[in-house]
């Protein structure tokens, strides 16, 4: 278990790094594809199978495949002609990036990680219930309020979207 | 059982990619996906600290972080259709003036 673990991890940070690294926009595309395969699989190792479901389906399959195509859409060949303009700024982006980095793994690597205390849902009922039934439980009575204003945003991005992108200018 | 620090020390690996990559690339659309990977390395956490509290708010939460991103990166790609129209490039450094 833990072995598949850390290969899925390793996969996961090497396809984030081909985003950071390749010079093709559609190969850092593809690569990010396979770092949210490994996520999902890692979501299922965590007894999360409705995530991992709904990151395969809406964000390698729906996103990406968006991305992809707007991408081939613009064909662009003066992409990355100003990536060496200034040196100093990728060694403070270095520097920065890896004081996030540190800042955020002293969290949990210097003392012992405390966590909140537990909640209702422990892995037994999980199991018993079904966690996709417990999901639409919880959305449709505890999360009612939060669910129906996520479905008016939904609303308000794909008319934006049609509206911004139909717009022609002379 | 996989050990929790584990976990979040990938999140915040995937994390820190995502920010060197909005912070090095040049191009709009690849900036978009580091963007896309942060958001993925801070859906990981939430689901590593729901399994670690037995609560499933973590995963509640994904599911509209997910919405989030869905719609951002709609609004965002035809911004970005929009802007290449006119000024025909893909380099955030040429998107230097609001109005086109």
């Amino acid at each position: 278990m833990l072995i598949i673990f850390y290969i899925f991890a390793a996969l996961s940070i090497l396809g984030g790094l081909g985003v950071l690294f390749l010079k093709n926009p559609i190969h850092c595309a593809l690569s990010l594809v396979g770092t949210f395969f490994c996520l999902g699989a890692i979501y299922v190792m965590l007894n999360a199978e409705f995530v991992a479901v709904i990151q395969v389906l809406v964000y390698a399959g729906a996103i990406m495949v968006l991305f992809l195509f707007v991408l081939m859409l613009l064909s662009s060949k003066d992409t990355e002609q100003y990536a060496n303009k200034w040196p100093i700024g990728k060694i403070l982006a270095g520097l920065l990036s890896l004081g996030i980095f540190v800042q955020i793994a002293s969290l949990f690597t210097a003392g012992k990680l405390q966590l909140g205390p537990k909640g209702a849902y422990p892995l037994e009922v999980i199991e018993e219930v079904g966690s996709i039934a417990l999901i639409g439980r919880l959305l449709f009575t505890d999360y009612i309020l939060s669910f129906e204003i996520i479905a008016v945003l939904l609303l308000v991005a794909v008319i934006g979207a049609v509206v911004i992108a139909k717009r022609r200018f002379q | 059982m996989i050990p929790i620090e584990h976990i979040l020390l990938l999140s915040a690996a995937l994390f820190t990619i995502g920010v060197l990559g909005v912070m090095l690339r040049r191009n709009v659309i690849v900036i978009f996906m580091s963007i896309e990977l942060m958001l993925n390395a801070v859906n990981l956490s939430f689901v590593t600290f729901s399994r670690g509290m037995d609560s499933m708010t973590g995963v509640i939460f994904i599911f509209f972080i997910i919405v989030v991103a869905a719609a951002e990166a709609v609004v965002g790609l035809s911004i970005i259709l929009s802007i290449f129209r006119t000024r025909k490039t893909l380099n955030i450094d040429e998107f230097n003036i609001l109005k086109w």
